[in-house]
């Protein structure tokens, strides 16, 4: 099992760099079929999640129980600019989304103060607003949607 | 032409085919250059490469080194924030990218010259110059600018011979913007903390041998209109071995207006209160002070001391009294904004606000008729003027971007004829393989010592690293 899992990292990062290198971007279901090696994810694990852009189209995807909505887009190489860009360490407040009312309520962890800190320099800050990078996937999030605030503002009218 | 485009080559440029495709490619490219490797001109290309199929992006630097602010202004004890390099190296190894560090607009290349090279130039260079005070005795040694203080223990080339004095117990510091905070924690913080981050070895050396106790942060407004973000105020208050003390005059009648304000401010407000009334429950002798202070703007500078006029606020504005307050103060920082120099004269600029003159990212004609200059675009502190986080740049170099795109699409921007793209000629120009080069050096230095890097200060030396 060790050894399995030596093999899949290894990969994985040889995986990480090629892409680094070449900038060719690898479809995720590819990228896990490839180097799962039969330990393929069970369906129950399956998380399926839908962005909505600030124009209204749908990017349907999924994670697994135990990402965060940071990893979805990261793993599935969805197309959110600027999405993430302190990757994570709640330094910036770019992966901004906004729950519905009923799904904000049921997330398990409410927001620490840190996590506030950096939302309150986000654009279209609503009540039930979060920072992707903080929530992790559980079973019953799945069919969750959340709104992706509009990465173009005017500067100026900040 | 063709002779050129062999010495690209052989220098190292282009070592993939898909890049000497793409530079031969006879069909007219279209040709964008952006000049600066800051967050702007970064998120800028990030954009325009993903948008607009058929371009080549180039970026041309002053330095050798990319990266702006994120390198040379985003403090050493905030490694997060700079995880944005691995955003933007992705864009720079972009096949339809180029890199020129180590090439100045107005020295070594002219806007003229660009606007003829390319179908749109985009002017990304940032603020390098700081707002003053005015007053007499500001060009004393004892005197210095926050911005050069940053440069200084960030390794920006030219400000290591800054040698701030910090032998005496007070530095009071003028403004209370995220750069005024991030110098006051510098100041104060544990040395020990920052030894492990990328801070130059000299700054560390110098800030091992401070007598520095107290720090004065002071604003000409009230606590309501703090200029500091939250995130770094409670980083403040979490400092260990640091008191933060505040004044209590400056918060009358601030807890009841609380309620009635936006989110942001209100819970600002309403740490700087918890604050407030918890200071003294845990006071232990022998601590440093972090001292901000609120309603004095800055009146005369003195040896050894500050003059501040007392303020009223009318209207959100500073209006000084006939009173006044002197400060004590071994060094000064001032930290009052910053404003960008021309770096051409053919650009149009506002040389009193310190920005380019622009609307939506479109530069006007340097003539006073107020329109557009077909071609010029500005985004980042240089249209700006600097303010917001990394997130306001990001958004607002999108913006423009875009708007390029849609001149492009609407032929606002003529882009039928071929334009041939920044010619190195015999320049020292540094790759982005040049550099890896510096990078890879810099970590490797670093790593002897448990940081992360240690930056190369010297413009020769990088040269020499780099190859050229």
């Amino acid at each position: 099992m060790l050894v399995i899992n030596t093999c899949r990292n290894t990969a994985r990062l040889a995986l990480r760099s090629a892409w680094l290198r070449n900038n060719v971007p690898i479809s995720s279901p590819i990228a896990s079929r490839t180097f799962s090696l039969g330990l393929a994810l069970k369906q129950q694990d399956v998380v399926n999640v839908t962005f909505v852009r600030a124009n209204g189209t749908k990017i349907k995807t999924s994670g697994k129980v135990g990402d965060s909505l940071l990893d979805v887009v990261v793993n599935n190489s969805v197309d959110l600019d600027g999405f993430g860009a302190c990757e994570g360490t709640l330094t910036c407040s770019t992966c901004h989304l906004i729950f519905k009312t009923n799904d904000f309520e049921k997330l398990p962890d409410k927001p620490g103060d840190e996590e506030l800190d950096m939302l309150d320099l986000a654009y279209e800050l609503t009540d039930t607003s979060r920072l992707g990078c903080q929530i992790t996937l559980s079973k019953d999030m799945d069919g969750l949607e959340v709104h992706v605030p509009s990465t173009i503002n005017d500067a100026r009218s900040a | 032409m063709t002779s050129n485009l062999l010495n690209i080559c052989r220098r190292g440029f282009h070592t993939s085919s898909v890049r000497q495709q793409i530079i031969q490619s006879e069909t007219p490219t279209k040709r964008i250059c952006i000049v600066g490797a800051g967050p702007a001109g970064f998120y800028a290309a990030q954009y325009l490469l993903k948008n607009l199929g058929d371009c080549v992006v180039d970026i041309v630097e002053k330095l050798p080194v990319p990266f702006g602010l994120v390198r040379f202004g985003v403090a050493p004890d905030h490694p997060e924030v700079k995880n944005v390099i691995n955003t933007f190296t992705k864009t720079a190894e972009h096949p339809r990218l180029r890199f020129f560090g180590n090439v100045s607009l107005g020295t070594d290349v002219s806007l003229q010259e660009l606007r003829n090279q390319y179908h749109a130039v985009l002017l990304t260079y940032g603020s390098d110059q700081d707002r003053e005070l005015q007053l007499d005795n500001e060009q004393q040694s004892h005197v210095i600018s926050a911005r050069k203080f940053v440069a200084w223990y960030n390794g920006l080339p030219g400000a290591e011979h800054l040698e701030p004095d910090l032998s005496g117990r007070d530095v009071t510091i003028v403004g209370q913007g995220n750069v005024a905070v991030d110098v006051a924690r510098m100041l104060l913080g544990p040395l020990d903390a920052l030894k492990s981050t990328d801070t130059t070895e000299y700054a560390l050396e110098a800030l091992s041998r401070s007598q520095v106790e107290r720090v004065h942060l002071v604003g000409r407004r009230g606590p309501l209109q703090a200029a500091f973000t939250i995130k770094e105020l409670r980083e403040m208050l979490k400092l260990p071995n640091v008191q933060t003390r505040w004044r209590s005059d400056d918060f009358s009648g601030i807890a009841t207006q609380v309620e009635q304000l936006q989110r942001p401010r209100k819970r600002l407000t309403e740490l700087m209160l918890k604050s407030l009334n918890d200071q003294g429950k845990n006071s232990s002798p022998g601590t440093k002070q972090f001292l901000p202070i609120f309603l004095r703007a800055p009146k005369a500078i003195t040896e050894g001391e500050m003059e501040f006029s007392v303020t009223e606020l009318q209207q959100d504005a500073a209006v000084p009294t006939h009173a006044t307050e002197r400060l004590p103060a071994n060094l000064i920082l001032r930290s009052i904004g910053y404003k960008s120099s021309c770096a051409d004269a053919d650009i149009s600029f506002d040389s009193r606000q310190g920005y380019v003159r622009n609307r939506e990212g479109r530069v006007l004609k340097v003539d006073a008729t107020d329109s557009v200059d077909a071609g010029l675009y500005v985004a980042g502190w240089l249209g700006t003027g600097p303010t917001g986080v990394i997130l306001t740049t990001m958004s607002g170099a999108f913006a423009v971007a875009k708007n390029i795109c849609d001149d492009i699409a609407s032929n606002a921007l003529d882009t039928s004829s071929s334009k041939p793209g920044f010619e190195a000629d015999d320049k020292r120009v540094v790759t982005w393989d040049g550099w890896r080069r510096i990078d890879d050096f810099e970590m490797e230095t670093g790593k002897e010592k448990g940081k992360p890097r240690e930056k190369i200060v010297s413009i020769a030396e990088m040269l020499r690293i780099a190859g050229v």
